[in-house]
């Protein structure tokens, strides 16, 4: 099983690129959707 | 949140199908052995990438035509998605080279010009937060995402119009360049589920941007009280 490291590495890695994208994208989705929420909340008559 | 959860389901299942076929199903190369399956995960992210930086392209031609914010957050998904997928591209090369070149890298005119396509839609982000005024911001990375698309056909066309370490191109090449019927089914399969992926990502990434645009139209309105 020659270069089965290097196979490996290369999986390894794409799937770290692509999960660290979605990771960000998630982390980013999150915060907005706590801005908005306060904005609302505070634009809310009454509160 | 459920259809989101059926389609993550879905694509993670076509990628699990596309890796079993790049490892079990594909024959393994003469040459090189093992570390040529490197090559369904190599080609299909560059694909898609390619597919990515496409449909910025056509997004960034939009807004410059109709001025709709929505062609503006097209295009900025699309630009990092196909930089996501550009890094794995980027990244997964030198890997598979280094067995087999016996270098890591080599500033030869298809890696050159893909890591030129990389930078360039780094600076396109760059220059997105360098910018205030969203339509200003819009416009200005329309214009430079068009610009930056020029590269494109210069990765595409590389190996085939210059002498190159690279291999040569697996699909349109020259007569008697390809790959074994199978090999080149499970290469499509791959590509399919990187689209899949993509896609996914793509639409995620979408309604960022259209909830930053919200957020920034509420905030616009509650300073002009």
């Amino acid at each position: 099983m020659k270069n089965l490291d290097s196979v490996f590495a290369a999986y390894m890695a794409a799937w770290a690129i692509f999960f660290v994208f979605y990771l960000t994208v998630a982390t980013r989705a999150a915060a907005l959707r706590r801005d908005l929420d306060r904005l609302k909340s505070s634009t809310t008559p009454g509160k | 949140m459920r259809k989101n959860v059926l389609a993550a389901a879905a694509v993670f299942v076509l990628l699990g199908a596309a890796a079993y076929g790049s490892f079990f199903i594909a024959p393994t190369d003469a040459k090189q052995g093992l570390i040529y399956r490197i090559l369904f995960l190599h080609v299909s992210s560059a694909w898609t990438g390619l597919t990515s930086f496409f449909i910025c392209f056509i997004a960034n031609l939009l807004y410059v035509w109709r001025r709709q914010p929505k062609w503006d957050w097209l295009g900025v998904s699309a630009a990092e998605i196909g930089l996501a997928f550009t890094s794995v591209v980027l990244v997964t090369g030198p890997i598979w080279a280094h067995p087999v070149w016996g270098i890591w890298w080599t500033w030869s005119p298809r890696l050159t010009s893909t890591f030129v396509l990389w930078l360039l839609y780094v600076v396109y982000l760059v220059l997105r937060t360098l910018v205030e005024e969203p339509d200003r911001r819009a416009l200005l990375s329309a214009l430079f995402g068009i610009f930056a698309f020029i590269d494109v056909p210069l990765v595409f066309g590389s190996i085939r119009w210059w002498r190159d370490q690279h291999p040569q191109p697996v699909v349109m090449g020259e007569p008697g360049s390809g790959l074994d019927p199978v090999m080149f089914r499970v290469l499509f399969f791959s590509w399919f589920a990187m689209l899949a992926l993509m896609t996914l990502l793509l639409w995620q990434r979408y309604r960022l941007a259209a909830m930053r645009s919200d957020l920034d139209t509420m905030q616009q309105e509650m300073e002009a009280r």
